[in-house]
């Protein structure tokens, strides 16, 4: 039989969906249930809000009130210090290798799908504080093959770096750059300058260093929320009202009262991890 | 069989020198390292002989719950609370971690990576 390969194609796909396909695609096309495009920035309300699903318990959030931090300069760098101190977070000088669980971004690497023309300079050049976001649908934790990540039902997504082997896919997988791998170990010290990564006389001796081949991030601070004291970058912020910490199940908690009084926006809510921090711009 | 008077007496030679460690060291392990238990305590978390051989088990269990299902329910012994940590409780009464840790793990071969992200109490670093 003379069938060339092309034709051959033609027919298998044409009975394909004839036979299988062609139900489905019919009633989606005649009903228009056609899914909402993942790239629909701010669309529908789950897409922009916390979720449909509310889960149950506690709940942890943040809303970060930027233009409070953009009111008081030095803020910001308070907090990230604060952080990294007492969690001996190695600064390496480097930007290859840099370490980071809270820091400051541009607008347009913290609202990627937010972008539209003509809006205020101030709000474009304004720095952004970004940590983990406590994801409520966390890739990292998906594509972690050891559950070296995993999700509190609190809704802090934890490490456990015993666990870790460094492969790097929740690095991979997570949309917001929230997690550094340690290329050096965190503990040594400049070759050439002799500086150490984490300065001596700032070292916690209560709160554990990490080793070279493991991924570290944001841990929420579970530490100190486990003897009820506040995560440490909202402590530092004080009463600024620049950081909101709480409850997002409790009606009652501040941060659910902000959050109904005030626009908040998320980062790249279209890619559905649900985020639990929001930003007051 | 070929050869069965060399292969006999030789199987015989191999298998004494390769046990020849065994049995050359049998019954000599050495002086039992002392170790400097802390002062003013008379019990630990669990007993003696427990902590001896088991002391790495506890340890992971501590881990887990404290880590993953956040109980940190703190541990009494002897009327007295500890925390289910390294650092924060074992470390605590066991000050000296060359006096009570290395002197038991160099005796025994055994290198734990504890301290590779872990703070001994005195260490400087
Ligand atoms: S921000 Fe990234 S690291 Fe944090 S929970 Fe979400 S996906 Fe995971
Ligand atoms: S919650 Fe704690 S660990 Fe996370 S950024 Fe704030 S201070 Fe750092």
């Amino acid at each position: 039989m003379d069938m060339k390969r092309r034709d051959f194609l033609k027919i298998a796909g044409i009975s394909t969906i004839a036979g299988i396909g062609a139900p489905a695609a019919l009633q989606v096309l005649l009903k228009g249930e056609v899914p909402a495009s993942s790239f629909a920035s701010g669309g529908a309300e789950e897409e922009t809000g916390h979720g449909v699903a509310a889960p149950v318990g506690r709940r942890y959030g943040f809303v970060i009130d930027t233009r409070v931090f953009a009111k008081d300069q030095g803020l910001a760098q308070k907090c990230i210090n604060a952080c990294h101190r007492i969690h001996n977070v190695p600064d390496f000088r480097n930007k290859k290798d840099e370490i980071k669980w809270i820091w400051e971004t541009g607008y347009a690497n913290a609202f990627t799908s937010k972008s539209h023309n003509l809006r205020s300079d101030e709000v474009h050049h304004r720095k952004y504080m970004v940590l983990c976001n406590h994801c409520d649908n966390p890739p990292c934790v998906r594509a972690c093959p050891t559950k070296a990540t995993f999700k509190r039902p609190d809704g802090i997504v934890a490490m456990d770096y015993h666990r870790c082997i460094g492969c790097r896919f929740c690095m991979a997988a997570c949309p917001y750059g929230s997690r550094s791998f340690n290329w050096r170990d965190p503990r040594g010290k400049d070759d050439k300058t002799g500086r150490y990564f984490i300065e001596r006389k700032h070292l916690n001796k209560d709160f554990p260093t990490r080793m070279r081949g493991v991924v570290e991030k944001c841990n929420l601070c579970v530490e100190r929320l486990a003897k009820g004291k506040m995560p440490k970058c909202v402590e530092e912020a004080g009463n600024s009202g620049a950081m909101i910490f709480g409850d997002l199940n409790d009606p009652h908690s501040e941060i659910r009262k902000v959050l109904a009084s005030t626009f908040t926006i998320q980062r790249k809510p279209e890619l559905g991890t649900k985020p639990s921090i929001f930003y007051i711009v | 069989m070929y050869d069965g008077g060399k292969i006999v007496p030789g199987l015989i030679i191999f298998v004494g020198l390769m046990t020849f460690p065994l049995w050359y060291n049998s019954g000599n392990a050495g002086p039992a390292p002392k170790l400097e238990k802390p002062a003013g305590k008379t019990a630990c978390v669990k007993d003696t002989h427990f902590m001896r051989t088991s002391h790495m088990v506890l340890l992971n269990q501590w881990r887990d719950t404290v880590l993953r299902d956040g109980d940190r329910t703190e541990v009494t012994a002897a009327g007295e609370k500890y925390e289910k940590s390294l650092m924060l409780g074992c470390m605590k009464c066991h000050s000296d971690k060359k006096k009570f840790c290395d002197e038991c793990h160099q005796y025994a071969a055994v290198k734990p990576y504890c301290w590779d992200c872990h703070f001994p109490p005195k260490e400087n670093l």
